[in-house]
């Protein structure tokens, strides 16, 4: 059990979409984690916090940009759930603004806590009572017995067996290293740093492939964020109306009608799409096409794919250009609207590369081709070639953290000065961040693991 | 039935190294104690290669010595030859071996026995143990005697029920030439202890005459050789070299054309032999690739021409041992004084034990030694040293001694066997610890004499040197912190680098390739510090960084072992554990949540459910 030190964060909120989404924190560091990435709408660090009261401002990234608009509230133990000083950030909901927040709140310090680890913390705190206890003692329990459902299900598959791998080679590599401490006098072959090297690297650089798939993996379990952009009046409401099936946006032919981004959730084949409609430009007439441009960039940044509205009917626009110019192949889907009118242009004549579908959101025609595209796009490029993914955070930490102890081992060989013993010590730590995935630790940790599929943050 | 008028607080059953130093901490700590031997011109005797020390095992004796033992005072006095192995590597992994005269380790262990206030010496085979409602009475010896006794240690090694193996031919025996203990090991298994069999050997021994030493390669000791004990200055003996010469082919095709008459395989022995430490045989078969295997060859002492063939260990027949010895370069014309063999042992499955090594079943009985599945003098005479001190703590109605995992190679290996239990002669290792920069040879004294003293194992002159030592290292490292360079240039010591002014010589100290010795030279007239506190405030010094970096993770280690489950913990009552866990838990009774976690099959899920219970059960 680590948590005498450890702060530990989590989305406390039911996954899925929800107006606000919140991400608790619990531990000595939340104040400062807290401190150190909300910005008051000043733009300035907020110095002090009253504990329980609630605060409005931002979070920021590193590079100080506001991630998302947020109340922030900050608790100081022991008047809190888990009896240990708590902060609680209350973002809008949807995946991809919490999942930047949360990592940001990471990258700060914190660790992501196991499923249940709240409750865990409020129970061995004292905080709750007999009853509660019990019922927690049930839930662990019933968890035990699912936890063993999933397990097999999660880690007795790929997964389980390409991270089983990684460990064989991890304990084989350190088993040779350990050799040359615990045998200086039998006849075996020179300390071969190449060797070492060589397997340190390529292990390294698999581990870190499969950290990668993490985002990918996400994606295809929680969602995608498409953006709609395009210039004024192309039909980009309509678009989007066309894929709601109902009227939600104000649809009329005075361009910038649109009011605010518009964001809306669709299922497309079982695969859940959340959709941006990127209008309500109203600026000035001549600001108007660059605001565009800077709206359409944001909106592709949050973007795993970007259809590109474009009205077939009149000849392609310096506007339309600019935007096409933003496009990235492999994210970007044409969509050539009011094709019920004579066409103006021809995609091919253009020389463009990109998929295009076609279709008239008036008269809602082409709808099924164009989920099908969206559909297509998106699992194809998130689906990696031989298929491990990793979709939980937990996974990608521990991963992470043996990547990490890996690359110091790395570095340690390359010194040339690290003697055996201090090597070893990368390597074991290395193993213990698989040990954390595979649930094989013996004394680290042992709190934390069957409470990770519990309720989070409860 | 004769019963012996004295009643003893403490019985130890056997005389061999963990004998040894269970009978002497228990005779320290003023118990009433008497050791038998079934032949007491055995007592401390090195039934395998006369060397003490190596890897993890330096480590060991070193603890032993901490605590108030005394392996590492007896391997100081009979040493030929001292060597510290790894020097090459970092200070955590340093371990010192030293060849012993097999003759004089034996006499100063009998005499040192012999001496002891307090301490009787009987040569009789115990046969049975007196045992009322639970808790041991007493034993009874081959004599028909019967002693009283609160406590009472078995460390009978290889003795129970011991099958010696030359070739095909076997013989009953617990050491080559004594009798095997046969009563004893029947009266084990009838009070429900687990009887596993083990396997380990030794091999041939050869006469220094008919050895060509000029085709061997020596192998010296270090010319200022470290010491295992701190009331040790230097070697009182004679040095020796030892030397080293290979196999070749030709010994691979001998041993390969005889196996059919080696007992290891044809099917005659059925014990498990230690990996580590496998016979000529096992090497040449499983590593057939292999075109040589070394062969070193160790003084058995100053006053006899027995040269110990280190690396051969066999248990084929006679004239095999022959052929092959006579294959090896230096050894052409070897003469065999005594055949090498293999000996079959009962031991008791460690599980039954608690960290205290008391047995569940039978309280105020321990075991120590090979007894419980180890292999080795030095992890022997540490649990011997173990179960000495907690049979005298029990006595007095005290808390036992458990070393945890973080603080002692001991606390490993004793953990390991109580938790694990073994499947194979068990050996210490260095890579068993997990906290091996913090279980060095260098800190051993500040790790363990304070429990020592404690105890009440510790006293006297080595108090008062733990306590020098203590003060010079403290002053040491003060007076690094607080000396700053002051030369207005800065100061150039060994390396190229200048030293900044301002810098502290604790500083200067961290750099690579300054020493200790360096800086002395330069602040000569400052500073006066024994060798043995420089040579600690030194390793202090450049691990530091290291250290604190291991410290984390026994904090976080010991949150786990300081949450103890109350020994009449009720594990059938607690619901959410599969049965296997279950059974796990109640045989092995985890002193806390930690071991808990050690046991093999204890999913971490188990463990949280065990950790809730308990913290249940303290709030009501």
């Amino acid at each position: 059990m680590q948590r005498h030190n450890d702060t530990i964060a989590a989305i406390s909120t039911a996954p899925g979409e929800s107006a606000i989404g919140i991400i608790k924190l619990s531990g000595k560091r939340s104040l400062a984690i807290l401190r150190s990435i909300f910005h008051s709408p000043s733009g300035s660090p907020l110095k002090r916090f009253r504990s329980h009261q609630l605060y409005y401002g931002h979070i920021i990234d590193e590079s100080g940009s506001p991630i998302d608009e947020v109340l922030a509230v900050y608790m100081r133990a022991p008047k809190t759930y888990t009896r240990e000083d708590v902060v609680e950030i209350h973002c809008h909901g949807g995946t991809s603004a919490l999942q930047q927040v949360l990592q940001t709140v990471l990258d700060r310090g914190a660790r992501p806590a196991e499923p249940g680890e709240f409750t865990l913390l409020a129970f061995l705190n004292g905080r709750i009572d007999l009853t509660q206890a019990e019922a927690v003692m049930d839930v662990i329990q019933a968890k035990t017995h699912r936890s063993l459902i999933s397990a097999s299900d999660q880690l007795g598959g790929r997964l389980g067996r390409t991270i089983g791998e990684f460990k064989n080679r991890l304990i084989r590599l350190t088993a040779h290293l350990e050799t040359y401490i615990d045998f200086p006098e039998e006849e075996i072959p020179r300390f071969d740093f190449e060797s070492f090297y060589n397997q340190a690297t390529s292990l390294a650089c698999e581990i870190e492939t499969l950290i990668e798939t993490y985002n990918k993996g996400r994606i295809l379990r929680e969602g995608a964020t498409v953006a709609i952009i395009g210039r004024p009046n192309v039909g980009k409401s309509s678009l989007l109306n066309m894929l709601l099936a109902e009227e939600r946006a104000i649809v009329t032919d005075i361009p910038g009608t649109t009011r605010d981004t518009i964001e809306e959730n669709i299922s497309v084949d079982g695969l859940p799409i959340r959709l941006i409609d990127t209008a309500g430009i109203r600026q000035s007439h001549n600001l108007a096409e660059s605001e565009g441009v800077r709206r359409s960039r944001e909106a592709m940044k949050k973007a795993e794919l970007v259809l590109l509205v474009l009205d077939k009917s009149m000849p392609l626009h310096n506007s339309d250009l600019e935007l096409l110019d933003l496009l990235n192949s492999s994210k970007a889907l044409i969509v050539l609207n009011k094709t019920d009118l004579p066409g103006a242009f021809s995609l091919a004549c253009s020389g463009l590369q990109l998929t295009h579908v076609e279709v008239s959101a008036l008269h809602n025609k082409g709808t099924a081709d164009l989920k099908s595209a969206i559909r297509s796009l998106i699992i194809k490029e998130n689906s990696t070639t031989e298929g491990t993914t990793i979709t939980r955070i937990r996974h990608k930490t521990s991963l992470k953290k043996t990547l990490q102890c890996l690359y110091a081992f790395i570095d340690g060989l390359k010194q040339d000065s690290e003697p055996p013993e201090i090597l070893s010590l990368d390597l074991r730590e290395a193993l213990e961040g698989l040990d954390n995935i595979l649930g094989v630790t013996t004394a680290d940790d042992i709190l934390n693991v069957i409470f990770k599929d519990f309720c989070i943050g409860k | 039935m004769y019963f012996c008028d004295l009643e003893y607080d403490v019985v130890v059953i056997g005389a061999g190294h963990a004998g040894c130093e269970a009978a002497l901490a228990a005779a320290r700590m003023d118990m009433k104690t008497v050791v038998f031997s079934i032949n007491i011109d055995s007592i401390g005797q090195m039934s395998c290669n006369p060397a003490i020390g190596g890897l993890a095992k330096g480590h060991l004796v070193k603890e032993i010595d901490a605590l108030g033992g005394q392996m590492g005072i007896t391997a100081d006095l009979s040493g030929i030859q001292f060597k510290t192995l790894n020097m090459s590597k970092g200070p955590a992994v340093w371990s010192l071996r030293s060849q012993s005269d097999r003759v004089v380790y034996k006499n100063v262990m009998k005499t040192t026995l012999e001496n002891q206030p307090g301490l009787d010496i009987k040569q009789e085979e115990v046969v049975n143990l007196l045992i009322d409602k639970g808790v041991v009475s007493g034993v009874e010896s081959n004599l028909g005697v019967r002693y009283r006794a609160k406590a009472v240690i078995i460390t009978t090694g290889t003795f129970l029920n011991g099958l010696i193996h030359i070739g095909l031919k076997n013989m009953p025996g617990g050491r080559a030439g004594e009798f095997p203990s046969v009563g004893l090991s029947e009266c084990l298994s009838s009070l429900g202890f687990k009887v596993g069999r083990l396997k380990t050997g030794t091999p041939p021994r050869i006469d220094s005459k008919s050895i060509d030493f000029s085709q061997l390669e020596v192998q010296s000791g270090d010319s200022e050789p470290d010491m295992f004990s701190l009331l040790s200055s230097g070697p009182v003996l004679p040095q020796l070299n030892c030397y080293r010469t290979y196999t070749n082919e030709q010994t691979h095709e001998i041993i390969r054309a005889n196996l059919d008459r080696s007992p290891l395989y044809c099917g005659k022995i059925n014990g498990i032999g230690p990996r580590y430490c496998p016979s000529i045989e096992d090497k040449v078969v499983r590593f057939s690739d292999k075109p040589r295997h070394q062969v070193f060859l160790e003084p058995e002492g100053l006053d006899t021409t027995e040269y110990y063939a280190n690396g051969i260990s066999t248990s084929l027949p006679f004239d095999v041992q022959v052929s092959l010895v006579q294959s090896i370069p230096g050894l052409q014309k070897a003469k065999i004084m005594r055949p090498g063999y293999a000996i079959e042992y009962d031991f008791v499955d460690p599980i039954g034990l608690k960290p205290s090594l008391e047995t569940k079943n039978v309280s105020g009985l321990y075991f120590a030694g090979q007894i419980n599945g180890t292999s080795g003098y030095e992890e022997a005479a540490s649990q011997g040293l173990i179960a000495g001190i907690n049979a005298s703590l029990m006595v007095k109605g005290m808390k036992p001694l458990v070393l945890k995992r973080s603080e002692a190679y001991i606390g490993v290996l004793i953990d390991d066997l109580v938790t694990r239990g073994t499947e194979e002669p068990y050996r210490m290792f260095t890579s068993r610890a997990e906290y091996r920069l913090v279980l060095r040879q260098d800190n051993a004294w500040e790790r363990l004499t304070p429990h020592g003293i404690r105890i009440g194992l510790v006293s006297g002159e080595r108090e008062k040197i733990y306590y020098n030592l203590l003060g010079e290292v403290d002053t040491a490292l003060k007076y690094l912190k607080n000396t700053r360079v002051t030369t207005k240039e800065g100061v150039r010591f060994v390396t190229e680098d200048l030293i900044q002014p301002g810098s502290s010589l604790h500083q200067v100290l961290k750099r690579p390739g300054i020493t200790m010795r360096d800086i002395i030279e330069r602040y000569q007239s400052e500073l006066k510090f024994s060798r043995e506190s420089m040579k600690r405030v030194e390793i202090k010094v450049k691990y530091e960084g290291y250290v604190a970096r291991q410290m984390q993770a026994v904090d976080r280690f010991n949150s786990m072992e300081h949450k103890i489950i109350p020994e009449d913990f009720d594990y059938s009552a607690l619901s959410g554990l599969s049965n296997e866990v279950r059974d796990k838990l109640k045989k092995v009774k985890p002193r806390s949540i930690g071991q808990a976690g050690r046991i093999p099959g204890v999913t971490p899920a188990a463990v949280s459910i065990l950790l809730i219970a308990l913290e249940k059960r303290r709030f009501f």
